[in-house]
């Protein structure tokens, strides 16, 4: 009786055998494989990607570990110390969370020739492991119609927020789960300072704030403004996101139907850096990555694809995002020295108040 | 007799070695992260809250649903155990499918019930002429409750079922016979005898609500986290692995508990004269009080079993807003795009996990693992009843990583296997061991009773014959294990794939599973992430709905899988 099953089950397992996953290692002469972790966001042409390919005998694998701090967790687990590290560039990580990448000694000294060209105040790792290639800012977006509509006048700053007329009205990521999230908590330190943020959101919570877990599920799910038509007509998103709306929308429009809100003191600037891991076994590879992404070509190609600022003051932006994305004449700061000793301190006490 | 001997001994050295490098070491791994020094810092932020707050609510949640499960499981299996009615063979097995369905599929199809793109939401946006869903329901305490609900009942179904199916409904007759009303002699007589078994039933629901994950993570949003679900939250998003240690510890300790207690009332003892002897225990309803009960219950439990699973299937068909990027007009209706849109190789795409991929590896992980899982199963099975005394010692080692939750086993895994040679290959074979592990106990709890089964006579009588021992177990033991082998064949493959805990850890964007895949598109904007999404679930819910009628079917009566 067993007999009778033994060839069916052989056949079985050596058609799944035939097609094992899919496949990362390719041997000899065929391109060299170049492993990038990034986030959930990361976007990029499909024409540049197969130019860099082309012009390298390369073939370029992106992973997308989750958003930027389970990316950047999951590359620490798997690969500080590790002689085959599971990729060989990280793109994507931001200023919030550069203390603890170089904490962890993840990343190998790089640095491209281009990084001449770019502005100082990017530069905030003065070792040069990671390099900044993109910033965008972390601002509230709000839904132009439903504040028309609803006659209610826009909040001037963060402290506005708390007026009862605003009440239910805006839903922010867990910044324990989201990158945004943990940004635009650091605009809220900055502004009440360390002895005053947990009153403000103290006083955020009684008027109802609605909290979720990431940045799709605020903006997709929660936000009137998006295509989700939400509950909530204000979110914690980026000053870029009104531009995508404009860009992106199923019909033409002349404006786009989201705004942000740039008081000064309300919105966070994310800067994002690459780097090379350690031990990687394509080091040469990496930096030719590394110098493309610096490259005119690439930061030409990132408003569009992620809706974010190039770092390369030289980059053309595209004319329709110029025309819906606001710059924030001031952002919120902090010490990057005072976010590294204090980060997890204050994911904590958020948790601890908000998630109650 | 020597070689007997040895051959004996290294039967269940390979599946203590497997064990001890694979369970107990990972085990060990996390143990120290609680005391490791790199992490030191960790502590600096401790406070009690951040354990009390996760515990507290795991109870609480586990509770409610262990009470609610309570409630609708019993009347349920009294229906099903004193009453005849058409339909009800369908309607049994229908309600016996929900503990084979992997968590993500059992989540997405209450998200496609009460979630915001639900049909609830969009029967009443179209009926009152809403624009926004008006019901929030996601995120929210009674969405787990619901869902454990969905889940759980079919345990109490099974184990209080079997038991009420067993007891002889003489006893009632005799109690009525002397003058006690129905209910009196139900709560004298039978209640007392079922109270072992009622128990039983409730730890392991307990137990099974106590260690959700895949349900909490993707119904109850950011204000709600069970242990599991913090354990997660804590070591991949905060990096916090010293906490994530000492909540898996207490997680451990406490599910170990249950599963003791649990094990203690396994066996409820009747007597012999309480036992039905095969007579016929069901009847079809008599009187109006009767009737009305069965209508009621069946109509309770084809809302509860068929109207997620329909939700699903049905909101995977239709089409009601535009793809993401999507321009212009777009039909809305009925359409099999989702579908076709997974067997696609979008060449150069890089967003998210590529469902094809999915689809494949997940299959390649089942197979390995059904491989894996029975023969360790098997070798383990042998040794515990062939150990004699030894035995009291190992089993324990040996049923352990029942205690142990899938996310431990993943964060144990990525502690302990991450540098060469498991992460060097091209292929992850860690997510298949994983997987094994999971399915190690269902599977010795499935051959065991098979093997103390076959009479030793038999096997003397082979021997005496002149039989070799390898002939011995070719021609007896085999075939009288085959039936078990294709019941833990079947069980592993099935709970392989729909395994979502430990996968959440292993699993990366270059070694999807379908659960693990799922999870990334259901809360991705647009309608063909979502789309996409609710095929997969309901391909996977069609999958295992055949994996466990199949264990339905050729399963011995008396095995219990539980």
């Amino acid at each position: 009786m067993f007999k009778k099953y033994l060839p069916l089950l052989a056949i079985f397992i050596l058609v799944l055998a035939a097609c094992p996953p899919i496949a990362v290692t390719t041997p000899g002469t065929q391109p060299q494989t170049l492993t990038v972790m990034t986030h959930d966001s990361f976007s990029v042409s499909k024409e540049l990607v197969k130019k860099f390919e082309a012009d390298n005998n390369a073939s370029l694998v992106f992973i997308q570990g989750g958003d930027t701090g389970s990316a950047l967790n999951r590359l620490i687990l798997t690969s500080v110390g590790s002689q085959t590290p599971e990729a060989d560039v990280f793109y994507g990580l931001d200023n919030t969370f550069l203390s603890r990448a170089l904490d962890q000694d993840l990343f190998e000294v790089y640095q491209p020739a281009s990084l001449g060209s770019i502005p100082e105040e990017f530069k905030l790792d003065p070792t040069f492991k990671v390099v900044p290639i993109d910033y965008g800012d972390v601002c509230i977006n709000y839904d132009k119609a439903w504040f028309a509509e609803n006659n209610l006048e826009l909040p001037a700053s963060l402290q506005d927020l708390t007026k009862a007329e605003y009440s239910g009205l805006l839903v922010v990521e867990n910044p324990a789960t989201s990158s945004p999230g943990l940004a635009f908590m650091m605009a809220t330190i900055a502004e009440f300072s360390e002895s005053g943020w947990l009153d403000w959101w103290q006083s955020l919570k009684d008027n109802n704030v609605a909290i979720v877990s990431d940045w799709e599920t605020a903006y997709y799910t929660n936000f009137s403004g998006s295509s989700g038509k939400g509950p909530q007509p204000m979110v914690v998103s980026y000053a870029s996101s009104p531009a995508a709306e404009l860009i992106y929308a199923e019909t033409e429009l002349t404006e786009s139907p989201t705004a942000s809100l740039v008081a000064p003191g309300m919105c966070w600037r994310q800067v994002e850096f690459a780097g090379i891991l350690k031990n990687t076994p394509n080091r040469d590879l990496a930096e030719k990555f590394v110098d493309f992404l610096l490259s005119k070509e690439f930061q030409e190609d990132v408003p569009m694809q992620m809706f974010v600022f190039p770092v390369l003051p030289d980059a053309v932006l595209p004319e329709g995002f110029v025309l819906a994305s606001q710059i924030p004449e001031s952002v919120a700061s902090l010490d990057p020295a005072l976010i590294a000793a204090n980060r997890d301190a204050w994911v904590n006490a958020w948790t601890n108040l908000m998630l109650k | 007799m020597k070689r007997s001997r040895s051959l004996t001994w290294l039967l269940w050295l390979i599946p203590l070695v497997f064990l001890l490098y694979f369970f107990y070491q990972p085990l060990l791994a996390i143990f120290r992260q609680v005391f490791s020094e790199r992490f030191n810092q960790g502590w600096q932020f401790f406070s009690w809250d951040q354990i009390s707050r996760p515990l507290l609510f795991t109870f609480w949640q586990a509770f409610l649903s262990t009470l609610l499960t309570l409630l609708i499981g019993l009347p349920a299996a009294y229906l099903f155990s004193r009453f005849e009615f058409t339909g009800r063979k369908t309607l049994h097995t229908l309600s016996l499918l929900p503990f084979i369905l992997p968590t993500v599929v059992v989540a997405t199809a209450f998200n496609t019930l009460i979630g915001p793109r639900g049909w609830l939401n969009l029967i009443l946006m179209d009926m009152l002429n809403l624009s926004n869903p008006p019901l929030n329901l996601l995120n929210s305490l009674p969405a787990i409750l619901l869902a454990h609900v969905f889940y759980n009942t079919s345990i109490v179904i099974r184990m209080v079922g079997n038991s009420l199916t067993r007891l002889n409904p003489h006893f009632d007759e005799a109690a009525r016979v002397l003058n006690a009303k129905p209910w009196q002699a139900f709560r004298e007589v039978s209640l007392p005898l079922l109270m072992p078994t009622i128990l039983g039933a409730s730890l392991l629901v307990f137990l099974f609500d106590f260690t959700s994950f895949g349900v909490v993570l993707m119904l109850g949003g950011p204000q709600y986290a069970t242990l599991e679900v913090e354990i997660y939250t804590q070591a991949m998003n905060r990096f916090n692995l010293p906490m994530a240690g000492l909540l898996s510890v207490i997680q451990l300790v406490v599910t170990l508990l249950i599963t003791l207690a649990q094990n203690r009332l396994k066996n409820p003892r009747f007597g012999k004269a309480a036992l039905s002897s095969e007579q016929k225990t069901r009847q079809r309803p008599a009187n109006r009080r009767q009737k009305l009960f069965v209508i009621l219950m069946c109509l309770l439990l084809v809302i509860l079993f068929v109207s997620p699973i329909l939700s699903l299937v049905s909101r995977s068909l239709v089409t009601f807003e535009a793809a993401r990027g999507e321009r212009g007009e777009f039909e809305t209706g009925f359409t099999t795009r989702y579908y076709s849109e997974l067997f696609i190789n979008r060449s150069g795409s890089i967003f998210y996990a590529n469902p094809l991929a999915a689809i494949r590896n997940s299959l390649v992980y089942s197979v390995l693992t059904m491989l894996i899982a029975t023969s360790m199963g098997l070798l383990t099975a042998y040794a515990l009843s062939r150990l004699g005394s030894l035995r009291r010692w190992l089993e324990p080692i040996f049923m352990l990583p029942l205690g142990a939750s899938a996310v431990i086993l993943g964060l144990g895994f990525l502690l302990t296997f991450n540098r060469p040679p498991w992460t060097s290959g091209p292929f992850p074979i860690l997510i298949p061991i994983a997987h094994s592990l999971i399915a190690l106990p269902f599977v010795v709890r499935t051959i065991m009773p098979a093997i103390q089964g076959i009479p030793n006579s038999l096997r003397e009588a082979a021997r005496v014959m002149g039989a070799k021992p390898w002939k011995v177990i070719r021609e007896i033991d085999l075939p009288i294990l085959l039936r078990a082998l294709i019941v833990s064949l079947a069980f592993s493959f099935t709970i392989s794939l729909g395994e979502f805990g430990a996968s959440s850890f292993l699993a990366n964007a270059r070694t999807p599973t379908i659960p693990v895949t799922i999870f990334r598109y259901i809360s991705q904007p647009g309608a063909l992430n979502y789309g996409q999404a609710l095929a997969m679930s309901t391909l996977l819910l069609i999958t295992s709905a055949a994996g466990s009628l199949l264990i339905e079917k050729i399963r011995l009566p008396g095995e219990e899988l539980f």
